[in-house]
């Protein structure tokens, strides 16, 4: 039975496939035009673009006032946005009511934590530990020193005028750093072996859980001041950082206690058989593994919270939201049709960069951190 | 290589079959060439199989030879060239891709049973609803299959709480409960422990007993001396050698068929 | 153990400090202390605050009058009303909203997050910018957008944009027609509710006998024909007469259309049935699209859009036409049409048989604002509208992980078995992908009604609004509503988490 046999003598080239399956035709036939049903729906997708794309590039750019336009060009009745009126309250939106020969203190601030935060993100950059022992513990004072002022000849300026884009990056970097340790000893404790303190950490927990923010909000607001001892004032801006941060600390306790529960029994067992004390255990070796899991779940928190800080209005803070209403309510010589819709567009691109920013930033880490189990 | 039972499969295929009507042919494939993008995974395939005849296709791995039977029953899409089964041209065609499938069951290297339904309703499933075969008759059909792969009394238990041999012979089950008239086997078990290679290396062997047109993606080698009419070979997505196993093992011609079977005989 | 007494030292017993459960012990005692030292810290400070700015405490305020409005109610509420029905009103206010909240969420975010795993590239971008854009920008935002950019600054009472069915929108809101149905109106309700449940039934029937004997009864097969035809007339001869009345006007219209549907309803339990439903497609789309590619891009002209519109439409007509000759005979195929017919139909034979009316009021400018008709405030529409256009995005993402947390082998595996795409994604991947999405769709309602609360922001009278603040502001009994406001969303917190825990427990999939 030679006849099935069969060696194949010249080896076959590759070949570069076939027109209708590569280049730009085969891309649009198979992403646009697939079938019949596909070419409809690329066609009602394109009347929706050309629908909504013109006007809205109009308004934004075509017809909009540039940024050393004046209020006679935004109250035209054709005027798109008002990027005038962005470009003259920036200072506002930005600082709040900050002294302004002051500015260059929030700037100084602003710099020192770009300069520590962007080697603290990047994986490869060298002396991790320093710079966040330099981030965590001699940044906050270092910044607290220089806003606040006070000493060292610094003219003292009350956490009352803080404001805009300030206020918003302090309550959210504030609230994740301190929500962070926080969350983590919530975590532990649910998982602990004493009924006491586990009891304490789950009704903690979930009651944080079950309500929102806004009702935290309230309680810091109204009830802080009447739980301290007569006479004692509590600082707005310590009321809207103690209910932030005691709020996002609940649900960084879930995100570590799912980190938690992803680490092998094994590695529990390994490191108590070492002879390490709990803590030294956790330090060493479960906390390390656990948190690498999570800092895709730890940077969605930080999302959340980027955008929760607008609800500190509550306290009466004025974050960046809060300051660019005020100023559409308030700036009557700025008054147009445009005005209030051109502020809220900014702070929404504002809050968007920030927040797509982190989101990207998770995503990559998300990929850093799979491709060590990927088989 | 595990070592199977010593029943001897009937290999002689009766050769006035190669040459006769369209009719016995089961599978045709002519020219064909398959990209993924600007890779030529598959170039210049020609494979024709006679109904009842058992082929084992082995190679080393991105050798194609999944992305073959895969293209056998339009779970990918070829480019060039024509598939033909069962006298049926896969093109774009719905109603053709169907009617190609209802013909063909398909093994699969990690199984895909349904998670959420049970052993039973797994196998009367594609019964019930492409068919149309009233539950009772696909409960008994299924039952019957059941009872081939010597599992019967996992019926009504769900895919998670069976071992992984368990589960395969299960998806053969599922397989045969549509009475396919070809099977595709694709690396049925490279994904279970050693010891459960044997329990469905006799599963398939019994069928190939039964004279079922077989297509088996495959590193067992014993397998493909026991039962195959013939071994294809395949490399760099082009078919290599094909000879039949006595043949193919102990007198390999090509460069590469030599130092793969080398190395995986030791 | 057994050779201790090697000369060993014996182990000692474990010094005091060091078992681990007697440390354990202190531990909790140390904690329990200080946490009730510290509660009665605070308990002693609040009670020297509350002394000294002459307040009392209790609940006993919830008995009293409350004295202020409430611009929006669906109980009734008067100046004179207590704050306990203050407190009932913001419960319901709040569960209003987001009921509304979490219905519209769910059809949006279902269908962005489908639209999102399409294989057509627009259609998944523009999906995926949804998502993007409004789940990285604060709620709040949203909802100051919606309602200071959006809704107040639309045109005053007088200027009203009038919209279609009657309804107007200005500064004051949204204006719609209320219904006034009669006396008989009731039986048609019933009727609808009815048929809904029987139609339920006869689906579930006719599947079950369909498992069972492998074909769908001869009954329903032929009831199935009879619906076919009676909604391809319907809806034939409905966008037939718009086309012939409205687009293109020809004389006797109504008559033609009637007769063309007649036709078409005919041919449709005929072998010609795909002809029909191309047809039937054709004339629908058309009308649809005419009248959307008209309204979207108005700068086009009529006989652009038309000729647009009727080529897209004849696309469609001729998917339509191809799928409608690859159908499976008719006793293998479910029903549907009938079941929409019962639903609709009867009712409506019933409205007319009856005599039954379903008025509307319409809302009618008056001198300086509108009477009758329902009006709809803003910072009810804003919050409606921002909390389902955030809530949707958060849901698309859950279900689009849903979907492809369905392995790619259950779709392959399916079709190698021969399963239709429709069965495969209503036995195989809708199942599997269900669980998947129940629980973290579950705790997006939950978000959704959480977020409500952020209709405070601009004033709409839920829970929050009422209680912790209007109520809060006039009693001054800070502790007692606060505690009230929590209690309310602890307890939909729990209650749902109770939900999902027995639900979990019933879908879970059962592994070794």
């Amino acid at each position: 039975m030679t006849d099935i046999g069969f060696v194949r003598s010249a080896m076959t080239d590759a070949r570069p496939a076939p027109r209708r399956t590569s280049g730009v035709g085969a891309w649009l036939r198979k992403n646009l035009f697939a079938t019949p049903s596909d070419a409809v729906l690329t066609v009602l997708g394109v009347i929706f673009l050309l629908w909504v794309v013109p006007p809205l590039f109009n308004f934004l750019f075509g017809h909009a006032v540039g940024p050393n336009g004046t209020v006679e060009e935004c109250r035209m009745p054709e005027a798109g946005a008002c990027w005038a009126y962005i470009s003259s309250e920036m200072e506002f939106f930005i600082y709040g009511f900050y002294d302004i020969p002051q500015h260059w203190r929030p700037n100084i601030v602003f710099a020192l934590g770009a300069l520590l935060l962007v080697p603290l993100m990047i994986p490869k950059a060298p002396f991790k530990r320093v710079n966040a022992v330099l981030f965590l513990f001699v940044y906050p004072i270092v910044s607290y020193i220089l806003l606040a002022g006070g000493v060292f000849g610094l003219t003292p300026i009350p956490t009352e005028k803080w404001g805009g884009l300030l206020v918003t990056l302090i309550i959210s970097v504030v609230g994740i750093t301190l929500s962070f340790p926080l969350g983590i000893i919530l975590a532990l404790g649910r998982q602990s072996k004493m009924p006491v303190i586990k009891t304490l950490c789950v009704a903690f927990i979930e009651l944080i859980r079950a309500v929102p923010l806004i009702t935290i909000l309230f309680m810091a607001s109204i009830m802080l001041p009447l739980f301290m001892p007569q006479g004692m004032t509590v600082d707005k801006l310590l009321r809207a950082l103690v209910g932030v941060t005691l709020f996002t600390s609940a649900y960084m306790a879930e995100v570590v206690r799912g980190g938690l529960q992803a680490i092998p029994r094994g590695q529990y067992e390994a490191a108590a058989s070492l002879g390490l004390s709990y803590w030294k255990q956790m330090y060493f070796i479960i906390l390390p593994q656990a948190l690498k899991h999570v800092i895709p779940g730890i940077v969605n928190n930080a999302i959340a919270l980027f955008k929760d800080t607008s609800l500190v209005y509550i306290v009466g803070m004025k974050d960046l939201l809060e300051a660019v209403k005020t100023k559409n309510d308030t700036a009557l010589e700025w008054q147009s049709a445009n005005t209030a819709t051109t502020g809220y567009i900014f702070a929404a691109m504002v809050f968007w960069v920030f927040c797509f920013g982190m989101s990207r930033y998770s995503m990559y880490m998300e990929r850093r951190l799979n491709t060590g189990y990927k088989r | 290589m595990s070592q199977v039972s010593e029943t001897t499969v009937d290999r002689a295929i009766d050769t006035s079959h190669m040459k006769v009507s369209k009719t016995d042919v089961a599978i045709d494939v002519v020219n064909m060439h398959k990209w993924y993008g600007d890779f030529h995974v598959l170039r210049d395939i020609n494979l024709k199989v006679m109904k009842g005849e058992r082929i084992v296709i082995a190679g080393p791995s991105g050798s194609g030879k999944s992305t073959l039977i895969r293209c056998i029953n339009r779970l990918e899409e070829h480019q060039e060239g024509q598939i033909i089964v069962n006298g049926t041209e896969l093109t774009a065609d719905l109603k053709r891709i169907d009617e190609v499938r209802r013909e063909v069951g398909m093994v699969f290297q990690h199984f895909n049973l349904f998670p959420h339904l049970t052993i039973l309703q797994n196998l009367t499933l594609a019964p019930i609803w492409v068919r149309g075969i009233p539950k009772a008759e696909a409960e008994a059909t299924a039952m019957h299959y059941l009872e081939r792969v010597k599992i019967p009394e996992q019926a009504n238990k769900y895919p998670g709480q069976l071992s992984g041999g368990q589960q395969q012979r299960v998806a053969i089950a599922r397989s045969l409960c549509m009475q396919p008239r070809i099977m595709l086997f694709d690396e049925p078990t490279s994904a279970l422990d050693p010891e459960m290679v044997k329990e469905v290396l006799e599963v398939m062997i019994n069928l190939a007993e039964d004279g079922m047109t077989m297509i088996c993606v495959t590193h067992e080698m014993g397998f493909a001396r026991q039962v195959a009419n013939r071994v294809i070979f395949m490399d760099q997505g082009q078919i290599i050698e094909q000879n039949e196993p006595e043949a193919f093992f102990s007198n390999p011609q090509h460069e590469r068929t030599k130092l793969f079977l080398s190395q995986i005989l030791h | 153990m057994t050779t201790l007494d090697t000369g060993q030292k014996l182990a000692p017993r474990a010094s005091f400090f060091n078992d681990p459960v007697i440390r354990g012990i202190i531990y909790q005692v140390v904690v329990a202390v200080l946490l009730i030292a510290f509660i009665s810290w605070i308990i002693g400070n609040t009670a020297a605050n509350l002394a000294a700015q002459n307040k009392t405490t209790g609940f006993d305020f919830l008995w009293k009058t409350a004295g202020f409005d409430i611009s929006f109610s669906l109980l009734p509420w008067s100046r004179a009303s207590y704050y306990w029905e203050a407190f009932l009103v913001g419960i319901t206010n709040t569960l209003l909203v987001a009921i509304i909240g979490i219905v519209l969420a769910t059809m949006l975010g279902f269908t962005i997050g489908i639209a999102r795993l399409s294989s057509n590239f627009i259609v998944s971008s523009l999906a995926t910018v949804y998502i993007e854009v409004i789940r990285n920008v604060p709620l709040l935002l949203q909802l100051f957008f919606w309602y200071f950019a959006v809704l107040k600054a639309m045109p005053a009472v007088r200027e009203s944009i009038t919209l279609p069915f009657d309804a107007f929108i200005n500064q004051r809101g949204i204006m719609v027609p209320r219904p006034t149905p009669d006396q008989e109106f009731t039986w048609v309700m019933v009727a609808i509710v009815v048929c809904l449940v029987a139609a339920i039934a006869i689906g579930v029937w006719a599947t079950r006998i369909r498992t069972r004997t492998g074909r769908y009864p001869a009954s329903i097969v032929l009831a199935g024909k009879f619906g076919d035809a009676c909604v391809t007339l319907l809806v034939g001869f409905t966008a037939l007469a718009i086309l012939l009345n409205a687009v293109y006007p020809v004389a006797n219209g109504t008559v033609i259309a009637a007769i063309v549907a007649a036709a078409i309803a005919a041919a449709s339990v005929t072998r010609f049935a795909p002809i029909a439903r191309g047809v039937m497609t054709f004339a629908v789309a058309f009308v649809i699209l005419n009248f959307m590619i008209g309204g979207m891009l108005s700068w086009l002209s009529p006989v652009v859009t038309s000729a647009g519109a009727a080529l897209i439409a004849l696309v469609m007509a001729s998917v339509v036409y191809t799928n409608a000759t690859e159908r499976p005979p008719s006793d293998a195929r479910f029903p549907l049409a009938l079941l929409i017919l019962i639903v609709v139909a009867i009712p409506a034979l019933i409205y007319w048989v009856t005599g039954a009316t379903l008025a509307f009021e319409v809302p009618v400018l008056e001198r300086f604002n509108f009477r009758g008709g329902v009006q709809l405030p803003p910072e009810f529409v804003a919050l409606v509208f921002g909390l389902t256009i955030y809530t949707a995005a958060f849901i698309a993402e859950t279900v689009r992980a849903g979907i492809q947390s369905v392995n790619r082998g259950q779709t392959e595996a399916a079709q190698s078995l021969g399963l239709k795409d429709g069965d495969r994604l209503r036995l195989v991947i809708v199942p599997q992908a269900m669980r998947v999405i129940i629980p973290p769709l579950t705790s997006q309602y939950l978000n959704l009604t959480k977020n409500s609360s952020l209709g405070a922001a601009i004033g709409y009278p839920e829970l929050v609004n009422v209680f912790a603040g209007t109520s809060l502001n006039q009693t001054g009994r800070a502790i007692e509503c606060i505690f009230m406001v929590m209690l309310v969303y602890l307890t939909l917190s729990l209650l749902t988490s109770a939900i999902m825990n027995w639900y979990n427990g019933r879908v879970k999939l059962v592994e070794r």
